[in-house]
């Protein structure tokens, strides 16, 4: 069984109140030098045997119908 | 003959029996579907309620898209012949199905907002909207976490351009949408989302107003008319 993961990032353009309170808890925590955050979701699809082309266009498929709304989402599809 | 207007019940939905009831009240039949059936019952529109179906697990809307009774809802929406309104998170459903544009994200305080929220109705040419005059006030109840409305600058350009701004929020949004959008239709008029409540206001004893009766029997008087949604 091998693992490819899916990383799901909110596109720059779009506003992320959520990564912007996280960055406001590292300055109150004393985490300096934190600029900025933004927040993500990172999947982990189990796939059956080894990963090949076929396979990986398969996730890269599920990550663009389901895992990711790329209207307002960028995904990266990566071998784990 | 009266309109039979179908209410969709997700798993999680919460304002299924609201909606019924408003459409009960402008005059029409409310009728139950159900999302695993792919069946609309021969409805001459649908409401898709609020709520939080599957658990607005991974994002709102974005499984319920794939209920088998969407998969008969989506294409008679997009051919302009099924008026279909989405409430809340049947907004966030029509968006992720792509039967309107853009998105519903966080809103930008963090914060669920929950109160009573005047709208400006932009556009009196859709099905959901023909009883109201364009630039009247109504209010209703606003109440997400998730309603921030986002698109593109070129999407809200056409949207603007296009007339399918449908509602705004008075006074500045509440949660941070592109343009104070509270609303918006498909290129028919068919498709109408927005994220406040209608359904809660159409009676005094449990809204703030019954100025959100207004859809439902907007909808009432298109069918009856029998006018096909405008090109």
């Amino acid at each position: 069984m091998a693992r490819v993961v899916v990383d799901v990032m909110l596109k720059p353009e779009i506003l992320d109140p959520q990564g912007q309170a996280i960055a406001g808890a590292c300055s109150r925590l004393g985490f300096e030098g934190v600029e900025r955050v933004r927040q993500g979701k990172r999947f982990e699809v189990e796939v059956e045997g080894e990963v090949d082309d076929a396979k990986l266009a398969d996730v890269r498929r599920l990550a663009e119908t389901l895992l990711a709304n790329t209207v307002i989402e960028d995904f990266e599809v990566r071998v784990h | 003959m009266t309109a039979r207007v179908g209410v969709v019940t997700f798993p999680g939905s919460l304002d299924d029996k609201d909606a019924a009831r408003a459409v009960g009240l402008a005059g029409a039949e409310p009728v139950p579907l159900w999302h695993a059936d792919a069946d609309l019952k021969g409805v001459d529109a649908v409401v898709l309620p609020g709520g939080f179906s599957y658990g607005d697990y991974l994002r709102c809307g974005a499984i319920a898209r794939f209920a088998p009774l969407m998969s008969e809802l989506v294409p008679a929406a997009r051919s302009g012949a099924l008026p279909v309104l989405g409430i809340c998170n049947g907004f966030q459903i029509l968006c992720e199905s792509h039967l309107l544009p853009g998105a519903l994200t966080r809103n930008s305080s963090l914060r669920f907002v929950n109160r009573d929220q005047a709208l400006r109705v932009e556009s009196a040419d859709t099905a959901w909207t023909g009883d109201y005059a364009e630039g009247q006030e109504i209010l209703v109840v606003l109440k997400s976490g998730e309603g921030s409305y986002v698109a593109d600058e070129e999407t809200l350009d056409e949207l603007e351009a296009t007339g399918r701004v449908v509602v705004r929020y008075a006074g500045g949004s509440p949660n941070g949408s592109r343009r104070d959008i509270a609303g918006i239709a498909n290129e028919h008029g068919n498709v109408v989302g927005l994220m406040p409540h209608p359904e809660h206001a159409v009676e005094a004893l449990t809204g703030p107003s019954t100025d959100g009766l207004g859809f439902f029997t907007s909808v009432l008087s298109r069918l009856t008319a029998g006018t096909p949604a405008h090109a």
